[in-house]
């Protein structure tokens, strides 16, 4: 599993531990831009983070060493995560059949922990965050293994860089409709297992109605940095998904695989700013339909498959 | 000594091994710590035995002489016998240590005998039940396990609830006994023998029948959906350490059952694996689905028992499916699959009833809302049961992923097979069991969240105390095993591959597990995470978190927090119990709000067995209505009597 072990695998480790808080960055911007005001530096996110290692944690007095752990367990996950993922150039690091498997269940470990860190607090908020995000991962979790199901049919391969390689272009001249439903309803993934506009909103102010932020919302200092790096990475992995499935293409060249990449994550970081800023956050009652709705739309793409093919 | 005559001795030793703390007086612990050492002797010459059995490889069945003139009866140990005999050898003999100190004989002076004997009966039988190697054998250990459950189920008969629990489970076990009456009988039609062997016709309805009685019959042994309507009441009544056998050893004995049958079975039509692993499917979904919407922490884990009683029969489908398609790799990755999470269901599951039972020996009560903040006072049994509540969830490092893992390759094995056939039906399990695994981890951060975490919601739970040696080292034991399975789960391959030989043969030829499934990658993935881990732990270690200051949980500036305004676990799971409202029938009771000033209110919900109250009951009261327009020919009258014979001596005599 280890035959990439090259240059290549030390830009990919480099490019996933340095990019993602960058992604932040540019949501930010864009939605600023939306709302005409300037906007903070492209890098706060970096500034936030540094700020945040020097600081000194605070720990609520209910809590046991499961809350000091789940900030760990987070960013764990999402760097496993990012290292089954394939980037811009070849194939990803840790690559084997059924590491499309390993991707769905490393993120809910990570799930697991924050939302067991959560309820460590005692407070209402964090149970009620902790409660939200149990329900919707169960609604978006089928949701990704269809689209994953459907790509292992189309290009014939159990592995992400396989499912996400160049296979997948034969795939996009066949079964084109196919994928761009699983494009739609990853999408859709994407925004709620990062708790973006229209599932949560990142930026609000009112606790009852978040759902990420709320359960993280008695963490402090390092740790809490460490739960926003996580949260970065998780976001550009899923952002890598969606640039790896509409653009699966391999130039050869290994620079212009890269740029091509990252200006992708960049476009996937403006897209989700622009859901952002052109739409309101859903009632929490109605979040259900939409999951299930992108849930239909995988439904279909894999009878697509599967007649077709 | 063969291993047979080995095995013979280990499960005679262990059906005798509980007259000790039966005969030695009431109040006798020495009893039963004497019953006690005797069964794990007995576990282990059984554990010898399978390795003799590994070393010396198949040798001739052992036939033994019956009381019934002219039928002998034998035992064999192949692989699939060999790989159920390890979690009935471990999990048994861990349960009767841990019952030592939870349920002491000195304590329960009417029940404790009663407990030591029936455990220790129920585990020689079940090691008896999975080395026979002829109907009647089996039948006579089958019965002896239920029925001995049967008493373990009505320890505490003074409560209502555990005989209504007890009546429940003794009628669902009769039926899977009938129908284990009729799979036997059907196969001595058949082949002329009670001896296990293909059937010489597989065609016909004879042999369609033999395969429908031993699904059914034994899947309502193992609590299929929907034929589990007796396991969650009785699961949640017996006394922990026997709620971990049955749910840990027992069930899985239903499906032992249906995978011993299936060798019956040359040839297998796709529809049968379709259906098998429809079926798993919907047990799994709903199992869990039900789970969610519990607050009794031990009706809780009963619902995942039939929650991972259907992952295991997906892979059993799926297996099939395989057989049928002539795919090695589908069957091998599928019984492989099914198979290593009956061992894994075993380890935390039982991990997590003997968990649930220090709670229950701490605290006092099994009501997830009145528990909380148990985390400071029961560490080690906290910390165990955190183990237990990941590996449930197939989550990774631990060992319920990596039974997982092998079922989903096989489905999406199904998945890149270029053609479209029928078979590709097969792979609508995958997003299933995505769902499962999400809705498991839901759960068990609820369970987990509101016992142990946060701030105690009651009294008692704030005066809670840790369990005893006795009771926390079989608990490390399985946390140990479910982390050697998870981190190094190569160690298991040698005897997953001979177990799959002995189910499919030449339907999987000579491949191995280790080369279809991933097993060295799960490894040194397990290592990468635990490396990350301990750097994250030393990161912040070093940034002074030890030395970090204390205050109150920050509760948005209210003045006044209390325990109670933690989230509940009806609150957590409200969501979801809306979403599959469809299936559990939540039962809602809403406070009246009456004018300006209200008074104190209650609110109640609860979910509760819909198949159990929406078909059974009425199905069954419907039945007793029908029969009872029979007694009006019951009329006591010896005259009527007589006029009945009359009747039926006229009818016959004109009939012929």
């Amino acid at each position: 599993m280890f035959e990439h072990l090259s240059i290549h695998t030390l830009v990919h480790i480099v490019v996933a531990l340095i990019f993602p808080p960058f992604l932040l960055g540019v949501i930010n911007r864009v939605k600023a831009t939306f709302g005409g005001r300037r906007g903070q530096p492209l890098l706060q996110a970096y500034f936030d983070l540094r700020k945040l290692c020097s600081k000194e944690s605070v720990f609520s007095e209910t809590t046991t060493w499961v809350f000091r752990f789940g900030p760990v367990v987070g960013l764990t996950t999402a760097l496993v995560a990012a290292m089954i993922v394939p980037l811009g150039h070849a194939s990803a690091p840790l690559s084997f059949t059924g590491d499309l498997i390993l991707l769905a269940y490393v993120l809910g470990l990570g799930r697991f922990f924050t939302m067991a860190a959560a309820l460590d607090t005692g407070s209402a908020f964090c149970g009620m965050g902790s409660a939200r995000e149990a329900t919707y991962a169960c609604l978006g979790e089928p949701v990704m293994f269809l689209g994953l199901l459907v790509l292992a049919r189309v290009t014939g391969t159990l592995s992400m860089s396989g499912l996400l390689g160049t296979e997948l272009l034969a795939g996009w001249g066949g079964a084109a409709a196919a994928l761009i439903l699983i494009l739609v309803s990853w999408f859709v993934v994407l925004l709620v297992e990062n708790s973006r506009i229209p599932f949560d909103d990142p930026n609000t102010h009112l606790e009852l109605t978040m759902i990420h932020e709320v359960m993280v919302l008695d963490h402090s200092g390092p740790a809490f940095g460490l739960i926003l790096y996580g949260a970065a990475i998780k976001l550009f992995v899923f952002a890598a998904l969606i640039v790896r499935l509409a653009l699966p293409v391999q130039t050869g060249y290994a620079a212009a695989d890269w740029i091509i990449f990252l200006a992708g994550t960049v476009l996937v970081a403006i897209l989700i700013s622009v859901v952002e800023s052109v739409m309101a956050r859903l009632r929490l009652p109605s979040i259900p339909s939409l999951l299930v709705g992108a849930g239909m739309l995988s439904l279909l793409s894999m009878i697509l498959v599967l007649v077709k093919l | 000594m063969t291993s047979h005559e080995l095995i013979l001795i280990s499960g005679l030793t262990a059906l005798a091994s509980g007259f000790p703390a039966a005969l030695l007086g009431k109040k006798a612990n020495a009893a039963q710590a004497l019953s006690t050492l005797i069964l794990v002797a007995a576990n282990g010459v059984g554990a010898y035995a399978i390795y003799r059995w590994w070393i010396d490889g198949p040798i001739a069945p052992l036939t033994l002489p019956s009381p019934i003139a002219g039928v002998s009866v034998s035992i064999a140990i192949d692989g699939i016998s060999a790989f159920f005999l390890v979690p009935i050898l471990l999990v048994t003999a861990l349960a009767s240590i841990y019952g030592l100190q939870y349920w002491k004989q000195s304590e329960h002076e009417d029940n404790g005998r009663g407990v030591s004997f029936f455990l220790n009966l129920m585990t020689g039988a079940m090691t008896l039940l999975v080395v026979a190697h002829d109907g009647l054998m089996f039948l006579a250990a089958w019965e002896t396990m239920a029925v001995s459950a049967l008493f373990l189920v009505a320890t505490e008969d003074h409560i209502a609830e555990t005989r209504k629990a007890a009546w429940l489970y003794i009628a669902a076990s009769h039926f899977a006994t009938l129908c284990a009456f009729g799979v036997f009988a059907l196969l001595f039609a058949i082949n002329g023998s009670w001896d296990f062997a293909t059937l010489k016709e597989t065609g016909t309805p004879m042999a369609v029948a033999l395969a429908a009685l031993a699904f059914f019959g034994f899947g309502t042994k193992a609590g299929i959906m929907p034929m589990h309507i007796w396991l969650p009441t009785a699961h949640a009544q017996a006394p922990s350490h026997v709620s971990a056998v049955m749910s840990g050893v027992m069930i899985k004995m239903g499906v032992y059952g249906i995978v011993r049958v299936c060798t019956f079975f040359p040839e297998v039509p796709l529809s049968w694996g379709l259906f098998v692993l429809a079926m798993g499917t919907i047990s799994a979904i709903l199992g869990v689905a039900f789970a969610v919407g519990q607050h009794d922490i031990k009706r809780l884990l009963a619902y995942h028992s039939i929650e991972n009683i259907g992952i295991i029969i997906m892979g059993l489908g799926l297996a099939l499916v395989g057989r049928a398609e002539h795919e090695p790799v589908w069957v091998l990755l599928g019984i492989c699959g099914g198979m290593l999470h009956v061992w894994n269901h075993a380890l935390f599951k039982s991990l997590l009833f003997f968990g649930a039972g220090s709670v229950i020996h701490g605290v006092g009560t099994r009501e997830i809302d009145l528990l909380g903040g148990l985390s400071k006072r029961m560490p080690a049994t906290a910390n165990c049961f955190l183990l237990g509540a990941v590996a449930i969830c197939g989550l990774p490092p631990l060992n319920g992923f990596v039974s997982e893992i092998m079922i989903y390759l096989g489905l999406f094995r199904v998945a890149t097979t270029p053609a479209a056939t029928a078979a590709s039906a097969a792979v609508f399990a995958a997003p299933g069991l995505a769902l499962v695994g999400a809705l498991a981890a839901a759960c068990f951060v609820k369970v987990y969240g509101m016992v142990f975490l946060g701030a105690p919601r009651s009294e008692q739970a704030a005066h809670g105390h840790e369990a005893g040696k006795a009771m926390i080292g079989p608990m490390l034991v399985l946390a140990g095993c479910c982390t050697l399975i998870g981190v190094a789960p190569i160690v298991v391959a040698p005897l997953l591959d001979r177990m799959a030989a002995a189910w499919g043969g030449q339907a999987i030829g000579e491949l191995t597990i280790a080369t279809a499934a991933p097993l060295a990658a799960i490894s040194i993935v397990a290592g990468i995470v635990l490396a990350l881990l301990l750097a994250g732990t030393g990161f912040l270690l070093l940034r002074g978190i030890r030395r970090a200051p204390s205050g109150l949980t920050w509760d948005c500036g209210y003045a006044a927090p209390s325990a109670r305004i933690q989230y509940s676990s009806s609150s957590f799971a409200e969501t979801l119990v809306k979403l599959f409202g469809w299936a559990l029938q939540p039962k809602v009771h809403l406070p009246k709000i009456e004018g300006l000033f209200p008074k104190d209110a209650d609110f109640e919900s609860h979910v509760e067995d819909t198949v159990l109250e929406k078909a059974v009951w009425p199905t069954t009261h419907a039945v007793t209505w029908l029969f009872s327009w029979g007694r009006y020919l019951q009329s006591g009258s010896l005259q009527a009597y007589l006029m009945y014979i009359l009747v039926v001596v006229v009818f016959l005599l004109l009939w012929r």
